[in-house]
């Protein structure tokens, strides 16, 4: 069994986002949050201070552990932000705005 | 404008919101439902994004024949033009204006631009978030908060993970266990920390709420049935990992609270959903000076805050579920309707909504004390260099040192020598572990604004002319 199955989902088309240069699948509605952690992607941030790894926590917008820079933007949060086709998602390091 | 009626203002699109707007609607007022979802349904009727094509979208919930009724009603009222359903809108505050209320909402997902709303009332319905105590490892990729968990699941058909330990304390675990594994995921085990004794207690209370009682033997039935070991007095002391989440390290749990020596184990697993009750949201209501009762909004018997022209209903008056936020969400709605158009209100009309609310309010106080009633020493267990502010990554070390060496008496002073809960969340997520490690009380903090605003936004809230939909 898996969640698409259990609910009997019909998804539209899916389509890619690239993370860190690679690309993942998504699908139409999902998260960020969502198709990264169904690619198998946990983590894709790096606190300022130990550089630690981190994902997503809360999953509804209270916590800021899952931000992300999408199309050049740090700071967003991958539990709030949907996934676009074609979409470039990079992990953020710090407060994202070093670079 | 050529039809006066007037305008309530509904913040939050769960049961409490969605019944308070189907209410209001039905009895002469415009609603303006304002949420920050794409769709209505808040945390509990969280729905399969509409791109999923999920046919079959109840093998996830409860209680979804109520749901279709409330989604019914609003579509109802929408269709006839007297609910306005704004999604995608984050409220960051409510202010009082020349005899309005007004407010504040960022837009979409990116929260860079506001709007304004201009009400005659305002019903708030936030819901609740939920409480993490932290321990060592709680920071690794792999841990979510349960109701994390069941958000991904629930919005994205997503699963966090092939194999899940599912531990802390409270009813939510029981649903998030049940979910995960139905939706494939190998659940090793759920871990609660209260003990078979407090819930027993707690089952007795239920007798006073039968359906709660057949819920709760339900769930019993479920996790039974896809083999969950459930163990009860335990808790996760550690997780472990390098970069992400490999296993937990679970204990039983003495009379005194403290772990048992000799009974630690280690389950492997790649996902720890974890969650330890819930919190009102407050924000709001704090921003526009109600009164708060512990940690939720005081309201008297039609729902009303302290504050006049300001409703609450739901999680934000005291955590109870669906049901008890769907009864507040009716009377809060019909009080504010009468009041609205001008007559007074008669409670005969909503009582058995009042019925269904006393016992279950009752119902919740005794569970509560249930699941509180056996100690739990988790801040013991903490390590000093265990992470307990996640945004500014204050350790525990760094928060006794405070207490200990610079004499910190209340969560305040331990904030202002820490940075405990100064972070981009605000404290929303570190504020009762801070408090527990501190061994300070623990008091709701006070947010001028319910959500981080971009400075640009501030600038030009002046400016920004409220409009009257």
């Amino acid at each position: 069994m898996n969640p698409l199955r259990l609910v009997r989902a019909r998804p539209g088309a899916p389509f890619t986002v690239t993370f860190d240069n690679r690309e993942i699948q998504a699908l139409p509605g999902q998260s960020l949050a969502a198709a990264l952690w169904s690619s198998g992607v946990t983590a894709w941030r790096t606190t300022r201070g130990a550089e630690r790894a981190r994902g997503v926590f809360c999953g509804i917008g209270v916590c800021f552990d899952c931000l992300v820079t999408v199309d050049g933007r740090p700071d967003q949060r991958a539990c709030l932000v949907p996934a676009a086709p074609g979409a470039v998602v990079r992990s953020q390091a710090g407060t994202g705005h070093d670079e | 404008m050529s039809e006066r009626r007037p305008l309530l203002a509904v913040i939050g699109a769960g049961p409490a919101g969605l019944a308070a707007t189907v209410a209001a609607a039905a009895r002469g007022v415009r609603v303006m439902l304002i949420d920050s979802a794409a769709e209505a349904g808040g945390q509990f009727y969280r729905q399969p994004a509409r791109g999923l094509g999920a046919r079959r979208p109840e093998a996830l919930h409860h209680q979804w024949r109520t749901w279709e009724r409330l989604r019914a009603g609003l579509d109802t009222h929408v269709d006839a033009g007297r609910v306005t359903h704004l999604s995608d809108r984050h409220v960051w505050c409510v202010e009082r204006e020349s005899g309005a209320l007004v407010v504040h909402a960022l837009l979409g997902p990116r929260q860079t631009e506001s709007a304004a709303v201009r009400a005659d009332a305002v019903l708030l319905a936030t819901g609740a978030y939920e409480k993490v105590l932290p321990f060592p490892g709680w920071t690794l990729p792999g841990v979510v908060t349960a109701g994390g968990a069941q958000a991904l699941l629930k919005g994205g058909l997503s699963l966090p993970g092939r194999t899940a330990v599912v531990a802390g304390t409270g009813p939510l675990l029981l649903p998030v266990a049940t979910g995960l594994a139905a939706a494939g995921a190998q659940v090793v085990a759920l871990v609660e920390s209260a003990g078979p004794k407090g819930l027993a207690r707690g089952a007795r209370a239920g007798a006073a709420a039968p359906a709660k009682l057949a819920e709760g033997a339900a769930f019993a039935a479920r996790l039974a049935y896809r083999r969950i070991p459930v163990m009860t007095r335990h808790a996760v002391l550690e997780a472990h990992g390098v970069e992400r989440l490999e296993s937990v390290t679970v204990a039983a749990l003495d009379a005194d609270g403290r772990p048992v020596p000799g009974s630690q184990r280690r389950l492997s697993c790649d996902t720890l959903a974890v969650g330890h009750g819930l919190l009102p949201h407050t924000d709001l209501a704090d921003g526009l000076g109600c009164r708060l009762d512990g940690p939720g909004v005081w309201v008297d018997a039609e729902q009303r805050t302290d504050v006049p022209g300001v409703w609450a209903a739901g999680e934000t008056t005291g955590v109870g579920g669906a049901t008890l936020s769907l009864a507040e969400g009716h009377i809060a709605g019909r009080s504010a309707a009468a009041r609205l158009t001008g007559r007074i209100p008669d409670p005969d009309g909503w009582a058995p909504a009042a019925r269904t609310r006393d016992r279950l309010r009752a119902f919740f106080t005794a569970l509560d004390a249930a699941y509180a009633a056996q100690p739990v020493r988790w801040a013991e267990q903490v390590t000093a260099e265990t992470v307990v502010c996640r945004c500014e990554e204050v350790s525990a070390g760094a928060v006794r040192e405070s207490v200990d060496a610079l004499g910190a008496g209340d969560l305040r002073t331990v904030k202002l020598l820490t940075r405990a809960g100064m972070g981009w969340c605000q404290g929303r997520m570190c504020e009762p572990g801070v408090a527990g490690v501190a061994g300070c009380a623990l008091t709701p903090a006070r947010r001028l604004l319910a959500r981080p605003v971009p400075l640009g936004v501030l600038a030009d809230a002046p400016t920004d002319p409220p409009a009257t939909p």
